[in-house]
């Protein structure tokens, strides 16, 4: 049978986390969470792999309590099992730390499995890194910013677009693959299926000490930050302001020229010859 | 504490040579950085053929090239690449290893930190040598406005990635001289369970936006798809190209390919007109280098508009109708 685990992050709904200048601080609460539309596209693209071939689902994800809502919704679309690594510990981890805790949870709770798929990269944060550096944890050969995918007997055949190139790729199993967001669209989360996900199926729960692990997010992290600051490089500019029509014959009367120069026409022109 | 300055390296990625001078612009960095280190700055680069970019390396500024060439790697492979790259950084120490944020570089560079056990910060708006020798990394964080220095203080080599268009490259010198390093494709290269079996340049589009003298960008604030439209017929006036905000691309409004951003293009256009567009950080980043900026917002705070060189307090979608209807009338006459 074929074992698949999707690696899932919750991420804040909008895009555009809300900063306070004052107090310098994110207003976080505003921020309902979501699954990360990337990796939605990775639990679809496993689905369809289990419609084809039979299979089974683990969903993972690592965060804190709340993220298990991210899960449910795994399990109301067609995720078999639900793992949510949560932990003081693992808090603040950067890409290495949390590819590495990701690495020890899939090794001790689905160590057979064929296939990992993630997300290729997550709305809030967009550094891409996590999925590639699971594949080295693991051992195995990986693919990112795949966008398609087809497995035949024990080889993984995708395609993908990268740096102008389309590329067809294949990949001995076990491997892992990172999922783009142009091909599979998610299906609609049914409302019944999401009500069962919150009675029936229990999500299994680990920390650091269940894994094993003595670390500290942080501290344990090879990155640092050293500060957070907002860069406020303001110009000295001229408002415009008043009617459209009247703004756009000043405009063109100021900058005409400079404006005109790609299609080597001086666009201040006209205005003076009134 | 600085011990002997060890070596700065940059991933020498040349599969779109002529679309993408990342590595270019990353070797002119690294000069910067050198002189505050007083090391070298190196070009490592794998593959078939390799005497042409080895050349335009040194000419951009490389002291060292690196050279790993055979047949055997005329295909561009993530794992050959990634295996090799980590035997020679474990061999040769460098202090720091910079790769240009293009699909490929983006998962090379992080199995590659993975593998020499250190730390990677992405996609880089600023990089600098603070006064304990330290490269200082500056990326954008937590979504919205903010910027973040972020170091890596005890693992070596320290990493970055940087999005094409960040740094500007230097001009090439071919008298410039540099040492070129062969180094024998190692015998003990594993197979690859990852295999490119086919691969096809993509069919190009017109001009790219990278290379636009004008750019229309429009966001959010353009208000719907229909009237997003209207961009591309103003931007047709002025000879020039669309761009577009996140938002935009997620509502489908138009192509992810003209988004301009931390995730999409940096641009440096003479001319940037920017209707409805907040002004984050993600966003400003890659139009650092625009020329003439007008900005049209209803909200005359906006960031954006203060990053703006005229900056137009309207409603994006009114003025840009009424900009076409005028340089339709200023281009016949
Ligand atoms: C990891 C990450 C990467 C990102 N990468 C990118 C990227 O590459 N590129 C990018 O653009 N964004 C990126 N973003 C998103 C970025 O943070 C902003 O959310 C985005 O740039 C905002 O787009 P916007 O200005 O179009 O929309 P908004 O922020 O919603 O702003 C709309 C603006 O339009 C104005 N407006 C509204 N109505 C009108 C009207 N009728 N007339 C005139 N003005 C009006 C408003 O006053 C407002 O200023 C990224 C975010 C993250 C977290």
């Amino acid at each position: 049978m074929l074992k698949m685990i999707v690696c899932i992050k919750q991420v804040p709904m909008v895009s555009e986390l809300n900063w306070d200048p004052r107090t310098g601080t994110l207003k976080r609460d505003l921020a309902e969470g979501m699954m990360n539309p990337a990796c939605h596209h990775a639990l679809e693209a496993a689905l369809r792999l289990k419609e084809l071939h039979g299979g089974h689902i683990t969903a993972i994800t690592m965060g804190p309590p709340m993220a298990e809502e991210v899960l449910r919704e795994a399990l109301a679309i067609g995720a078999d099992r639900c793992i949510l690594l949560t932990d003081k510990r693992m808090a603040g981890a950067d890409t290495f730390m949390t590819s590495f805790i990701l690495a020890r949870a899939i090794e001790k709770e689905c160590p057979d499995f064929d296939i990992v798929l993630c997300g290729c990269h997550t709305s809030d944060s967009e550094t891409a890194q996590v999925g590639p550096q699971l594949t080295e944890e693991l051992k195995i050969p990986g693919a990112a910013y795949v966008e398609w995918l087809e497995l035949k007997e024990n080889v993984l055949r995708m395609k993908r677009l990268s740096d102008n190139f389309l590329e067809t790729l294949e990949m001995d199993l076990p491997g892992l693959v990172t999922v783009t967001t142009s091909h599979y669209q998610p299906r609609y989360v049914p409302l019944a299926g999401l009500q069962d996900a919150y009675d029936k199926c229990d999500i299994i729960t680990l920390d650091a000490d269940d894994l094993k692990l003595k670390i500290a997010g942080i501290k344990d992290s090879p990155t640092r930050i050293l500060k957070v600051y907002s860069p406020d490089s303001e110009k000295k500019n001229i408002e415009m302001k008043g009617p459209a029509k009247k703004i756009v014959e000043e405009l063109l009367d100021k900058f005409g020229r400079k404006i005109g120069g790609e299609i080597q026409k001086d666009l201040k022109a006209y205005g003076q010859e009134q | 504490m600085k011990q002997t300055a060890q070596d700065i390296w940059v991933f020498g990625d040349y599969r779109n040579y002529f679309q993408t001078r990342v590595t270019l612009q990353l070797l002119s960095r690294a000069g910067d950085l050198a002189v505050k280190t007083g090391s070298a700055v190196c070009a490592v680069v794998f593959g078939h053929n390799l005497d042409e970019y080895v050349k335009e390396y040194i000419a951009h500024g490389a002291h060292k090239v690196y050279v790993i060439e055979h047949s055997s790697l005329k295909k561009y492979s993530m794992e050959n690449y990634v295996w090799l790259m980590e035997r020679l950084a474990k061999e040769y120490k460098p202090d720091i290893i910079l790769v240009g944020a293009t699909s490929f570089g983006r998962e090379f560079a992080p199995r590659l930190a993975k593998l020499l056990g250190t730390g990677l910060t992405a996609d880089c708006v600023g990089l600098d040598i603070n006064e304990q020798g330290i490269l200082v990394q500056t990326a954008p964080a937590f979504g919205g406005n903010l910027l973040a220095e972020i170091i890596t203080p005890e693992r070596r080599p320290q990493m970055a990635t940087v999005r094409p268009g960040t740094f500007q490259e230097i001009p090439h010198d071919y008298e410039r001289k540099g040492q070129v390093i062969k180094i024998p494709l190692p015998k003990d290269l594993p197979k690859e369970r990852l295999r490119l079996v086919h691969y096809q340049r993509k069919p190009h589009r017109g001009q790219r936006i990278e290379d636009a003298g004008v750019v229309v960008c429009g966001g959010r604030g353009m208000g719907g798809k229909n009237r997003f439209k209207k961009l591309f017929d103003l931007a047709r006036l002025l000879g020039g190209e669309v761009g577009a905000t996140r938002p935009v691309v997620y509502a489908n409004w138009t192509d992810p390919e003209l988004l301009v951003g931390q995730a999409g293009k940096h641009i440096n256009p003479n001319v940037l007109f920017s209707f409805g567009v907040s002004g984050a950080i993600q966003h400003t980043a890659a139009i650092r280098d625009a020329g003439l900026i007008i900005a049209v917002n209803k909200n005359p705070n906006a960031t954006m508009m203060k990053k703006a060189d005229v900056a137009i307090v309207a409603d994006a979608n009114q003025l840009c109708m009424a900009l076409i209807k005028e340089l339709k009338k200023r281009i016949r006459s």
